[in-house]
């Protein structure tokens, strides 16, 4: 691991000015991704601004009937909030699907949102990866590429997000909240948070550098049943081959996100649409234009068949 | 990184010691005879922490770049926390930090200024072990036992989560509080990797702590 210099910061104006102050610094909360990455020199940051003991760790209800998520509740508290349990099942369910609970007990609202692929050639730093290091090539691309994107990919990068509960989030409609360098709040919806690879896929999301995420805000509960069905290689404690995420409501009408298939959670308005004709429907809707390799092209017919058996569980 | 203070010398570390220096030899003097004479490398950053380790007060400055585990292994000489992968997949690290259990070579430990943590050797000792130590012999919950006190941090650790109602992957019903069940521990204890497949007796054992019938 490259040496740094560390400061822990108590508001999150103290943590943008901080970061003002000290270029090439990264915030750091719960670091069970950041850590990672930097005994592996993948990241190296020379200063670490900790902001894990920010005040943004409770969950608070909104003026429009919604939660505001602080973005240091830690997972496994998100997943067990009795309001998140009772009104957003998908989120608690996407929670537990992830990670390890150790992980869970560490891992943040924001830096869930912000954890880097599991892209094994990202991670092996022998090989090249635009995302790593710009310009130096995909080896992914005609690679082992089992576990890769088949949707939103571009020539330079197919890593997908490995994310569960940003699947949960992209369903309900989450929005980040940020407050910048310059102290300036914004909102970004999750729809908009992450950038396409293009050929730029170091850049991934809409955070410009010093930027703090400090919360993530849920529109008022929509009803229905909230079903994650998480398809991996083992039983627990793995990425997702592929994750389906649905909200049906009693009339067939509803709402269905997708994990492990592009570098962002995969949500369709029109396959939205589609979900009282059946899983089929919906998936060709969701799954248009899809580009597929020799070694991930089974992703396809594994979300309509998750998504089927999903859209049965759900009439019960 | 220079420890603190010395390890007497073991066996293994003389025979690992003596492979590196015959190492060096082959490989690094040629080219160190061929440089100006080294300057010292400029010596990293450090900052201070305190935090208590099984009830005994610590104050350290380390280098920003020690993990929890290796504070807890090699300047507190606190060997029972155990390092397997260094990169969270496998729980050989697991403690209890302010009663939450957690990979140790995940976190760093200037992160942890305040903190109280719990390692293995803070649950019990020999002639007192904890109830979960005491489960773990009687069901013979391990084999090589080198990720026995990492299972022994977590399986408390998961009871506790239980009772405080934290759903997991398998509770059927979120509106419920989860209950103790061989299904459950085996979801809960899924970041503790056992290499030698000791599964079923440690589940065995949890569920003997725990008071449940099978």
């Amino acid at each position: 691991m490259k040496s740094f210099t560390y400061e822990r910061v108590d508001t999150p104006a103290a943590a943008t000015a901080a970061f003002a102050r000290t270029p090439g610094a990264r915030f750091i909360a719960g670091g069970t991704n950041l850590l990672d990455l930097m005994k592996l020199e993948i990241e190296t940051p020379s200063h670490l601004i900790d902001v894990s003991r920010l005040k943004l760790d409770t969950i608070e209800p909104t003026s429009d009937g919604g939660l505001r998520i602080g973005a240091m509740v830690r997972n496994t508290d998100l997943a067990a909030d009795a309001r998140i349990r009772r009104d957003y099942g998908l989120v608690s369910r996407a929670l537990v699907a992830g990670a390890s609970g150790q992980l869970r007990n560490k891992a943040t609202t924001a830096g869930n949102l912000l954890q880097r692929t599991r892209c094994p050639y990202f991670y092996d730093t022998n090989q090249p990866c635009n995302k790593r290091r710009p310009g130096s090539g995909c080896a992914a691309i005609g690679g082992f590429s089992r576990l890769h994107a088949v949707v939103g990919a571009s020539e330079a990068c197919i890593a997908t997000h490995p994310s569960d509960m940003a699947v949960a989030m992209q369903a309900l409609d989450a929005t980040v909240e940020t407050v910048d360098k310059a102290g300036k709040a914004r909102r970004i919806a999750l729809a908009d948070f992450y950038r396409a690879p293009g050929s730029t896929p170091h850049l991934e999301t809409a955070l410009a550098p010093g930027e703090l995420i400090t919360a993530v805000t849920l529109p008022k509960p929509v009803g229905g049943t909230h079903i994650y069905h998480k398809v991996r290689d083992r039983a627990s404690y793995a990425f997702a081959l592929v994750s389906v995420g649905v909200v049906v409501q009693p009339d067939g009408s509803g709402r269905v996100a997708l994990g492990g298939v592009g570098y962002k959670p995969w949500r369709v308005k029109a396959a939205d649409a589609e979900l009282p004709r059946g899983a089929k429907a919906v998936t060709s809707a969701l799954l248009a234009g899809a580009k597929t390799s020799h070694e991930n092209a089974y992703k396809l017919p594994l979300v309509e068949r998750t998504l089927a058996g999903v859209l049965a569980q759900a009439k019960g | 990184m220079a420890p603190s203070d010395d390890f007497p010398i073991s066996r293994r570390g003389l025979l690992a010691g003596g492979a590196a220096s015959v190492a060096t030899a082959a490989v690094a003097r040629p080219a160190m005879a061929e440089t100006a004479p080294s300057r010292a490398p400029a010596s990293p950053p450090t900052a201070k922490v305190d935090f208590e380790v099984n009830g005994t007060a610590h104050s350290l400055e380390l280098d920003t770049r020690t993990t929890l585990l290796d504070a807890l292994r090699e300047h507190l000489r606190l060997t029972g926390t155990k390092k397997g992968c260094d990169h969270g997949q496998c729980g050989a690290c697991t403690v209890i930090v302010d009663g939450r259990r957690i990979n140790s070579c995940l976190s760093l430990a200037v992160q942890h200024d305040g903190d109280r943590i719990t390692t293995i050797e803070g649950l019990g000792q020999p002639g007192n072990l904890h109830p979960m130590q005491e489960a773990f012999v009687v069901h013979d919950g391990y084999q090589c036992g080198y990720c026995t006190p990492g299972q022994i941090c977590s399986a408390v650790a998961v009871l506790e989560e239980i009772k405080a109602g934290i759903p997991s992957h398998v509770t059927a019903d979120l509106s419920v509080a989860p209950s103790v069940t061989p299904r459950e521990l085996r979801e809960r204890m899924s970041g503790n990797i056992c290499r030698c497949g000791a599964y079923s007796n440690i589940v065995d054992a949890i569920v003997d702590v725990a008071g449940v019938k099978a």
